[in-house]
């Protein structure tokens, strides 16, 4: 089913199309730089949500496709996260070296989020097939269960965050909780 | 006898915005900002006399009145920053009224119109550093608010003043969300509320305030972090103890009373050094009490602001 991960490609890619429109267009509002964080961010997270619906998905309706696009979907989170990363590393602080260590150091907010980052690229490079074959699919999947802890640090990353308005992390942190409850439910 | 600024007509429709502009980069350019103040044909026509002390005058380049009117801090019509310049437009600025209260002499409601005539109105060209970090450059309109205080002669017992917003979630559709206690409240010391920095304020840019930046009447402090500055006034009265603002609240150990900008002193969870002025690609530094330490520091002698912040 090319036409399938085509199509899912597209749509993964379009978040990021919006934001290179929006920077030529003069369209990211009065401050540009906070935009691209909050977009990258958020759809950093909402791929690592979206690449554990795979599993629950198959195992409710038994079909098979949702595991063969979970690899890119993955790779997607990554795709972002690195934008989010190099969105803080370059535009928002500038490579100023000393508040970035400051700020991982210090902020737990960063702390987290720069946690999770570090945490998901091994991951996003042993999603290789050479690589898989390697390292074998029993230490590959031990592996690749980082992308539990690394979902539920993001969310914390989220709320940690927020001013006040806890509402948006609170519904990552209920679709993510979801996703864990229907895999323990069926592991039994 | 009606003055043309007690019509509701924003200024805009008076003189093209455009043409508003460019006049005052021309002159700001040519004669500096004190020059304008005096020769703002705008303000002459709407009978508002302008201030000829350049003392709130600043070299800093004006944030642009699109940038002030669609990125604002206003959570009663929702917690993003886009939300009030699409919302605020259920706001009902007329008739309104502001009751002064507490410990006061003279106890009064004041309407919307009296008030605009109170005192001369002034262009002050002030800072605004909000606590996120990011800051803008914005021309007031308006008076010091000790105009009004002298006016209703506050007691000896007067060691505070509280400013209260509006609350009606039929205006506000924000405050269905109980995100903050409502109604939005702040607060001063007294000697900060008499500060002739401390601004009533009724207007930007030449125009009556726009919905989403607090219309029709709000504070401007600008040695304060922006949620100091409390929009949208219906009560403001005078106390004794110290008053619990709404983000004292909602956050004791993030936001304290005092709330002076201080890039020594960091929100528990982000940096105060430096901040990002909206236009601006690189951050600049954050100046203690946001660059008015000359004339505000003194009221806070003895006093150590990493405890009071
Ligand atoms: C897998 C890793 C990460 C995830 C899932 C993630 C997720 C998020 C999310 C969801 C937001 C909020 C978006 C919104 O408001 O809509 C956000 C904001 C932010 N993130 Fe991350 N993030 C990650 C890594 C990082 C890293 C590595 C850094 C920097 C070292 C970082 C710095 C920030 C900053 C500075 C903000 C904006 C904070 C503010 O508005 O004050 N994040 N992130």
């Amino acid at each position: 089913m090319p036409w399938l991960k085509v199509g899912v490609f597209l749509l993964a890619l379009l978040p990021f199309i919006k934001l290179i429109l929006g920077f030529y267009q003069d369209d990211l509002g009065a401050n540009p730089i906070e935009k691209i964080t909050h977009t990258t961010g958020f759809w950093t997270l909402s791929f690592l949500l979206i690449t554990l619906t795979a599993t629950p998905l198959r195992l409710i309706t038994h079909w098979s496709w949702p595991i063969r696009l979970r690899r890119m979907l993955g790779l997607f989170a990554f795709f972002y996260a690195c934008l989010h990363f190099l969105t803080y590393l370059i535009l928002d602080q500038f490579f100023d070296a000393a508040a970035i260590i400051e700020d991982i150091s210090k902020r737990p907010y960063i702390t987290l989020g720069f946690t999770a980052f570090v945490l998901l690229t091994p991951l996003a490079i042993s999603s290789n097939d050479t690589i898989t074959r390697k390292i074998g699919s029993k230490n590959w999947r031990r592996l690749h269960s980082l992308i539990y802890p690394i979902a539920i640090v993001g969310v914390i990353h989220f709320a940690w965050l927020v001013k006040k308005d806890l509402s948006t992390p609170l519904m990552f942190a209920g679709l993510l909780s979801t996703l864990l409850l229907i895999r323990l439910f069926y592991r039994r | 006898m009606k003055t043309s600024y007690s019509s509701t007509i924003p200024a805009s429709e008076i003189t093209p915005k455009t043409l508003f502009e460019q006049r005052r980069r021309f002159i700001q350019m040519a004669t500096g900002v004190s020059a304008a103040l005096l020769a703002n044909p705008l303000l002459a026509n709407e009978k508002l006399t302008a201030s000829a002390s350049s003392a709130y005058g600043l070299t800093d380049e004006l944030t642009p009145l699109k940038d002030i009117t669609r990125y604002n801090n206003f959570y009663e019509f929702g917690t993003d920053k886009e939300s009030p310049a699409k919302r605020a437009s259920s706001l009902i600025t007329r008739p309104w009224t502001i009751s002064v209260e507490g410990e006061v002499e003279k106890p009064q409601t004041f309407d919307i119109d009296q008030l605009l005539k109170l005192a001369p109105i002034e262009e002050r060209i002030y800072r605004l550093r909000c606590v996120e970090a990011w800051s803008m450059v914005v021309p007031w309109l308006g008076y010091p608010l000790a105009e009004l205080i002298k006016r209703v002669q506050p007691t000896s017992a007067a060691h505070y003043v509280e400013f209260i917003s509006l609350h009606d979630p039929e205006q506000m559709p924000g405050q269905r969300s109980p995100v903050l206690q409502w109604p939005y409240k702040e607060g001063l010391r007294i000697d900060e509320a008499m500060h002739p920095l401390t601004l009533l304020t009724f207007g930007l840019y030449g125009e009556l305030l726009p919905k989403q930046n607090g219309a029709p009447v709000r504070m401007v402090i600008p040695w304060k972090y922006g949620f100091k500055s409390a929009k949208s006034i219906v009560k403001i009265r005078f106390v004794e103890q110290q008053p619990v603002s709404s983000w004292m609240q909602a956050g004791p150990n993030e936001y304290g009373f005092y709330a002076n900008v201080n890039p020594a002193v960091d929100h528990p969870r982000w940096s105060q050094a430096k901040e990002r002025r909206i236009g601006d690609f690189l951050k600049r530094p954050t100046l203690p009490f946001n660059g008015y330490a000359d004339q505000v520091a003194s009221l806070y002698n003895g006093m150590d602001l990493t405890k009071d912040f």
